[in-house]
């Protein structure tokens, strides 16, 4: 801010060291725009340049030091005052005194530990930002540059598949199962429902996935609970001993990976709702968590890629030899 | 981003279908009608009844077909039942059709032969959602209306077991 055209101001800018060849990631902001940002992931060396142009030329800048933050907060949105800083780290660039001319200086955090998964919900956001700051005795200059991080996961050791018996007595009971608990962000429920007993006027049924955010701890929870999906996996009434398959690919849906209760501030976590609707639109359910981990892109083997194609091969085969041996 | 691997997408594992499961009858099979609608008495002591036929497999029904008589009181009663006895949301009740009730009406009021019609359709409506919830399946005062000769408005309310 300048008075009337006295005094300096500068613009900051801050460049990164591998901006031509770091990834970049798209990002929902919170009035719903999607932006693409730099891409980190937990370890990485943060690095570059911030460049301080002098706005006019020839006068000096007086300043109480210049720095360079790399923040990573929680911001609540019912609680906009208080930012809950989990990563802060600072670097001063320059001493108190004052700048001659524009001038650049380097920077560098090295292997900086990032935690969390950048997110973005409906009453929390997690980011992290690298903030420059001209400190002036009237009023500082800073410029902000957000960065998205991602929190990547390998195959889980154990992946149990999901199976279960449910039912209202008498009227209906159904066995459903889901290949696995943990699914990672591109990859496809594989499921059945098999129906025990069908008492009920079914006309259609259908699997939800439902993120749930859960923000605040003790007598002030938020729970925003948020459909990401409906998918029909059934149209008219079944009997008994009917199988239904469910194939589900998540790659088409907008999802993060779980969030489990992240510096005690917020969580997010997902759910499959098995839907029955019957010929009067009641609604019969049944919701199951599952967990989503984010995989990272790791081009596979050839090896890999056989034995997979080979799986599919073998599995059709005992499918129709199967089919064979009925019909005789 | 290209994604280098092939999912695994084959089907799970299922029993094979009895083929009597499949090609049987339902286990869900409930029908009630509401007509012949009837005017019994003379002048201002006339109503109209209903006969409500029902025929069902469920099991909870003790009688597999029944056909009874009842009235528009008789389905007013039913719905209050319902509505202080079990969890439901009872569906709505044709109108009661006060005005229709007033002297000094050029047509037959509420003997009319379209309100009557009207009416029959409704009700028929009513009873099928009704019969048709698990909830008020369990019910006494559902299974009184449907299956029993008459109506017994003293009785002890209470839920149905199998």
């Amino acid at each position: 801010m300048s008075f009337f055209g006295f005094g300096q101001t500068a613009e900051i800018d801050i460049v990164l060291s591998d901006a031509e060849t770091r990834k970049k990631a798209e990002h929902k902001t919170e009035d719903g725009k999607k932006d693409k940002y730099f891409l980190f992931y937990d370890g990485e060396t943060v690095s570059g340049k911030v460049n301080v142009t002098l706005k006019t030329p020839g006068k000096r800048l007086e300043h109480n030091g210049i720095k360079i933050e790399f923040v990573g907060q929680i911001e609540l949105y019912y609680d906009r005052g208080n930012h809950h800083e989990f990563v802060s780290l600072v670097k001063d660039l320059a001493r108190p005194g004052e700048l001659s001319q524009s001038q650049t200086f380097d920077f560098e955090f090295t292997h900086v530990e990032k935690p969390y998964e950048s997110y973005t919900g409906q009453n929390v956001k997690l980011r992290y930002f690298l903030r420059a700051t001209i400190s002036r005795r009237l009023n500082d200059i800073s410029k902000e540059m957000d960065i998205v991080v991602q929190t990547l996961c390998t195959y889980p050791e154990v992946n149990s598949s999901i199976k279960m018996e449910v039912g209202i007595e008498d009227c209906l009971h159904i066995e459903f199962e889901y290949n696995k608990s943990k699914y990672h962000l591109r990859d496809v429920i594989v499921g059945k429902i098999y129906f025990l007993l069908v008492r009920i006027k079914i006309k259609h049924m259908e699997i939800d996935i439902i993120k749930r955010e859960t923000t605040g701890t003790g007598p002030s929870v938020y729970h925003e609970n948020d459909t990401i999906a409906k998918y029909e996996i059934m149209d008219g009434a079944p009997v008994r001993g009917e199988s239904i398959p469910i194939r589900l690919f998540l790659a088409g849906y907008e999802l993060t990976p779980t969030m489990r209760d992240i510096n005690k501030k917020f969580s997010v976590r997902y759910y499959l709702n098995l839907v029955l609707i019957d010929e009067e639109e009641r609604r019969y359910f049944k919701q199951q968590e599952i967990t989503l981990w984010r995989k990272g892109d790791i081009v596979r083997s050839m090896s890999q890629q056989a034995t997979i194609a080979t799986q599919r091969y073998e599995g059709s085969n005992s499918a129709s030899a199967q089919a064979k041996e009925e019909s005789n | 981003m290209s994604e280098a691997t092939v999912a695994d997408t084959r089907r799970l594992n299922s029993k094979p279908q009895d083929l009597t499961d499949a090609y049987g009858p339902p286990s869900n099979f409930l029908e009630i009608d509401v007509y012949d609608p009837q005017t019994i008495g003379v002048g201002r002591n006339r109503f109209t009844t209903y006969e409500v036929r029902m025929k069902t497999n469920l099991p909870i029904f003790k009688l597999k077909e029944s056909c009874v008589r009842r009235r528009y009181s008789d389905f007013e009663w039913l719905k209050n039942e319902l509505e202080r006895d079990s969890k439901i949301v009872v569906p709505p009740l044709p109108g009661k059709a006060l005005k229709r009730q007033l002297p000094f009406r050029g047509d037959e009021g509420i003997f009319e032969e379209s309100f009557i019609e009207e009416r029959r359709s409704g009700l028929e409506q009513f009873i099928n959602r009704i019969a048709g919830h698990p909830l008020a399946q369990n019910e006494r005062c559902l299974h009184m209306f449907l299956q029993d000769e008459s109506i017994d408005r003293n009785y002890i309310p209470g839920k149905v077991r199998q």
